[in-house]
């Protein structure tokens, strides 16, 4: 059934205060001056009226906390009830961020306490919170790439290398910065071309971006010559930590040589995101960016928690948000690393890495095809369903919908655009071998139904709340604003 | 099978190209490349007057799964576009060696269109990948 738009149930004149007597909503304390002529443009409804909308809407929500959510590259993991819990504590949530430090001395030692945490865990030197989202979190790693070739003298590093499979994000952010994003080709096996690389270097090279493991659901085995041969060129490497969660606790980016790196605490350390948010995209650095790193940092005088500013990293590219980011995300986030410790970030890496090569070797074994079958999955892995797509017509975005009848949430599809046809499945830590056992079996009936009548399956999804949508329509003729009937 | 002309010329990253009487080149994109895009949503061509490199990424195509860049044959530069995909960037899965054109090019050294693949070549190209 639809859900009519809470503007479509609105009626002139109806208001939260329903029963309640006119006298006790004056407002009378705003001088006429301030008021405002005319009505603004809200839906009048009552508060029930608005708590059943909403309610009705969340029911149909595909979430975490309801369905398996296997969307590669996004890391949906569950998020646990007690690093809410903690955060949502009076003490935190009612600190105003304006409160002086002697009085935020709890809220900075665990903001202290998780930039060493961070530290420790990828190797890096430095380590700043502020970043408020992935996006942001590149931006900050490049414009710190920027201000060190600067501060340095040099201005011919004109380019930023980006392998053909990184995220749409590394170029779009290099070119942000004004730096041309030049394409590094993969290989057969999903490393990246070191031919082309040697050829692609030179005193134009500002740096690399990489993603490791990389957007295909492999690890990317040489490393350390990559860091050898950008280095020697004068460039610096980055880390997109969208993938993290694949070697958390088990190797470090700033052993692999990286200079910057930035962590998705909404996908590895288990906040809240995809909508639900908002992000938190901590920045990680190795010595020589230390100067650079974006403002506040919280920093340690004997006993004393305080905020280092623009005094302490005069070469600072600055501050990302008006405060320290998203502080109760990473408020989460510290909890969240705390009750792991050392052995459970590991453990967080064994399991995601098992699951994902669990379900890669029972799909495999069901006949579906591997985009890389020579690899070993890390945390996610790919499937080309090509071959279904010719037999059969059988496509990703048809899985995708399918799927949803059958209770699961779809696999990222036509992403990385290098795979025709292609899921990228991560099934992450907190799933059981039963969750995983119904993802296949669900995968191997819709082929079946594939092969005995394809219609069917193209007119899925036929359980929710909206069949299939034209999205083609959609994105030709686009239609997001609300307009009133007259 | 997809449709390949052979009176076109061709390059790997999938584009075509059309020698015209006048010397100018017409340029577009594959039938291969519009089926393997889907049903494309947005497109963007170059300025006409912008010069362009050989190789170099000057047009963008969209369908609903992915934004694919598209390059230039040769180097020259831009004569004429298509305005009509502004509006309807169907032609190009529709038509896209006639009504589906995307720019023309005025070729800085027309040698240059000798070197391309040739309708044979292509298809090989697409047997291979």
């Amino acid at each position: 059934m639809s859900e009519p738009l809470i503007f479509e149930r609105s009626s002139p004149g109806r208001a939260a205060h329903a029963q309640r007597p006119a006298a006790a909503q004056q407002l009378s304390a705003i001088p006429e001056s301030l008021r405002r002529k005319a009505a603004p443009a809200m839906p009048e409804v009552s508060e029930l009226q608005a708590v059943r909308h909403y309610t009705r809407l969340s029911k149909r929500n595909f979430s975490i906390d309801t369905h398996f959510y296997p969307l590669g590259s996004c890391t949906m993991k569950y998020n646990p009830r007690a690093c809410n819990t903690l955060a949502m504590l009076p003490e935190f949530l009612q600190r105003h961020p304006l409160a002086p430090m002697s009085h935020s001395q709890g809220f900075l030692a665990c903001m202290y306490d998780l930039q060493e945490i961070l530290k420790d865990v990828t190797g890096m030197a430095g380590v700043s919170l502020t970043p408020m989202a992935g996006a942001q979190g590149e931006f900050a790693g490049v414009a710190m790439i920027r201000a060190y070739h600067r501060a340095r003298g040099d201005s011919a590093r004109t380019e930023i290398l980006v392998p053909d499979a990184a995220h749409g994000t590394n170029p779009a952010t290099a070119t942000m910065m004004g730096y041309t994003a030049r394409e590094i080709p993969t290989d057969a096996e999903g490393d990246v071309d070191i031919e082309a690389l040697r050829a692609a270097v030179g005193p134009q090279t500002a740096g690399i971006m990489l993603t490791n493991p990389s957007t295909l659901g492999v690890f990317e085995r040489r490393i350390k010559q990559i860091a050898g041969i950008v280095h020697d060129a004068g460039g610096l490497l980055y880390y997109d930590g969208a993938n993290l969660n694949a070697i958390l606790g088990q190797v470090r980016p700033g052993d692999m040589g990286f200079d910057v790196i930035h962590m998705n605490l909404h996908k590895t350390f288990s906040t809240p995101h995809g909508g639900g948010g908002p992000g938190a995209g901590a920045v990680g650095v190795s010595q020589r960016l230390l100067p650079f790193m974006p403002i506040p940092i919280v920093g340690k005088d004997g006993d004393h928690f305080r905020w280092l500013d623009e005094a302490d990293l005069p070469q600072s590219i600055g501050r990302l948000s008006t405060f320290m980011g998203n502080a109760g995300v990473l408020l989460r986030a510290y909890v969240y690393a705390r009750m792991l410790g050392r052995d459970g970030m590991r453990r967080v890496a064994e399991y995601a890495t098992l699951n994902a090569n669990y379900l890669q070797a029972r799909l495999r074994a069901q006949g579906f095809d591997l985009a890389f079958p020579g690899r070993r999955a890390s945390h996610e892995f790919i499937v080309t369903l090509k071959r279904q797509k010719q037999q059969l017509d059988l496509t990703a975005t048809d899985i995708a919908k399918r799927l949803l009848d059958y209770g699961f949430h779809a696999p990222t599809v036509y992403f990385p655009l290098l795979v025709p046809e292609c899921l990228l499945i991560e099934p992450t830590e907190t799933e059981d071998k039963a969750t995983l056992d119904l993802f296949v079996d669900a995968l191997v009936a819709i082929w079946a139904e594939a092969k005995r009548d394809i219609a069917y399956v193209k007119g899925a999804p036929y359980t929710m709340p909206v069949r299939r949508l034209d999205d083609v329509r959609a994105a030709r003729q686009l239609d997001i604003r609300y307009q009133p009937a007259r | 099978m997809s449709n390949i002309p052979a009176e076109l010329k061709y390059v790997a990253s999938h584009e075509w190209v059309r020698v015209e009487a006048d010397g100018t080149l017409t340029i577009g994109i594959t039938d291969h490349a519009q089926g393997a895009l889907g049903d494309l949503v947005f497109v963007e061509v170059p300025k006409v007057g912008r010069k362009l490199a050989a190789n170099e990424a000057c047009a963008v195509v969209e369908s609903v799964k992915a934004a694919s860049d598209v390059y230039a044959p040769v180097a020259g530069e831009v004569s004429a576009i298509n305005e009509a995909l502004a509006s309807t960037p169907e032609l190009l899965n529709s038509d896209p060696y006639q009504a589906g054109w995307m720019w023309k090019l005025k070729p800085a050294n027309p040698a240059d269109v000798a070197a391309l693949l040739d309708a044979a070549g292509y298809a090989k190209v697409l047997e291979t990948a």
